[in-house]
């Protein structure tokens, strides 16, 4: 069953064609690739949530890209939410466009079980690696979301934990944002705290007694009461700030994550979301759940970020469970898992 | 004024929320830290929001929406590039929704300010300080008394 993908939530439009929940065809995001145009020429750079304008050249180059017609497809999938309203909606009605004008079953899905899925894809010409069996562990990290959740079968899933206040993503941003390094900049402070000393500088270690709530707000005030004091390192210095203002960070999601697995019993986790791409974060899990004979699923880092295949391989499971929307689909701004 | 702490930041927040009217305004502003947030999340508390929903950032997601006996929605244009971005954000609609809107970042664009708003400036004085200072516009000038009248 080929499904095609769309989705818009927020920063980025996109599109992919996935066979059977598994295998990636196409997956294109805008803010990577120069879309051409149906008559020839290049779509200029476009600003972040150009979504009207990107969505249907993204989706004919899913299409191209993949090698298929219209008429191969047996399924849309679109996320439906949560995101903004705004953007969501551009992708929602692109899709309840196709799916009327090709007579396709359609389904809205749930960006945060994209994510989760995005560890059952692979490309096409990928052989077959291991995924994690039901129930396992997730912990989805990312810009607007720092969830813990049972995942209990394809589409369900229970919340654990999440954070009461930034999302782990954000608090890398942000604190990139007061080191200079630019908005977003959570991979640069991944790739300067590479050399840097984690035990350097010490930071808050919040939330030891909250269960599996998290916080993450407090280390960004940590952060700037830090700089008014030193004012801005340089060099080792700034390595070493951005080593420990890490650490704090995953230290946090490691051992809110160790916690669960004993809560829940658990003994598979995987990882998804923009910040599951973060060297330290992968790292430091790893070594924590292997001692205790835990197995971790991590998705390559092109597939932590927004993308579409992730949506086309969630929307395949409700499509085969007979799941279907009809044309009054609506966008969701807050839509829980 | 001063805030002495989280707890007393959402205190006062609550009562502010207690007092707002459909459409009512309130710009945020102040450095990363200064308690935005903390801020936002006793309003909504004030508001009607469920306790057991989450008040987070906005900063990534840009618009959250929050249910409620007056809905809350939390907008951050902190990523928010030109003034032609809030069109496709739907700002004006939000404004108009009926719903209290709690704006940060709202100084980068001046032109997008409703005549109509309370504005809050936080300050960082110290490790542990942090200040509020208020300014009502137009009709949420009264609200000031209503909401600050027994204090100094």
């Amino acid at each position: 069953m080929k499904v095609l993908g769309i989705e818009s939530s927020c920063d980025e439009t996109a599109a992919a064609v996935v066979e059977d929940g598994q295998r990636v065809l196409s997956d294109v995001v805008s803010s990577q690739v120069e879309l051409h145009r149906p008559y020839g020429g290049v779509v200029p750079e476009l600003a972040s949530r150009a979504h009207v304008v990107q969505v249907v050249p993204v989706i004919r180059e899913a299409l191209h890209r993949a090698g298929l017609a219209w008429s191969d497809l047996d399924g849309i999938a679109v996320t439906r939410g949560p995101g903004l309203v705004g953007a969501l909606l551009v992708g929602v009605q692109a899709a309840k466009a196709i799916a009327y004008a090709r007579q396709l079953p359609l389904v809205g899905v749930n960006h945060l079980e994209g994510h989760l899925q995005a560890i059952f894809l692979r490309d096409s010409d990928e052989p077959e690696h291991p995924v994690p069996c039901w129930p396992h562990l997730g912990l989805l990290v990312s810009g607007g979301h720092t969830l813990l959740l049972e995942c209990l079968a394809p589409g369900q899933f229970r919340l654990i934990g999440a954070t009461r206040d930034d999302a782990a993503g954000e608090a890398f941003d942000k604190g990139a944002k007061m080191l200079g390094l630019g908005y977003p900049g959570g991979m640069v402070i991944d790739r300067l705290a590479q050399v840097g000393d984690a035990q350097a500088v010490p930071f808050p270690r919040p939330m030891c007694n909250r269960g599996l709530d998290m916080s993450f707000s407090g280390l960004k005030t940590a952060l700037s009461a830090r700089l008014q004091k030193t004012g801005q390192p340089t060099e080792q210095a700034l390595a070493d700030l951005c080593a420990s203002f890490q650490g704090a960070i995953v230290e946090q999601l490691v051992r809110k994550t160790l916690l669960a697995i004993d809560r829940t019993g658990l003994r598979e986790l995987q990882v998804g979301g923009g910040v599951a791409a973060n060297s330290a974060l992968r790292a430091a899990l790893g070594t924590a759940v292997s001692a205790r004979g835990i197995t971790l699923h991590l998705p390559p880092r092109k597939r932590c970020t927004d993308n579409a295949a992730m949506i086309a391989g969630a929307g395949y499971h409700h499509l085969v469970q007979g799941e279907r929307a009809d044309l009054t689909l609506n966008a969701t701004a807050s839509l829980p898992l | 004024m001063n805030l002495h702490s989280p707890s007393a930041t959402q205190r006062l927040a609550a009562r502010l929320g207690k007092l707002l009217q459909p459409g009512d305004v309130i710009e945020l502003s102040g450095p990363l830290g200064a308690g935005k947030t903390c801020f936002v999340q006793g309003l909504a508390r004030g508001l009607g929001v469920a306790r057991t929903t989450r008040i987070t950032s906005p900063t990534f997601n840009i618009v959250l929406e929050y249910p409620a006996r007056l809905p809350l929605v939390q907008i951050d244009l902190y990523r928010i590039a030109d003034a032609t971005e809030l069109i496709e954000l739907g700002f004006d609609h939000y404004l108009e929704s009926g719903a209290v809107c709690a704006i940060e970042w709202l100084e980068r664009f001046p032109e997008a300010a409703p005549p109509h708003r309370l504005s809050l400036q936080f300050a960082i004085e110290g490790p542990k300080r942090r200040t509020l200072s208020v300014v009502g516009h137009g009709r949420c000038k009264k609200l000031i008394t209503q909401w600050l009248g027994g204090q100094p």
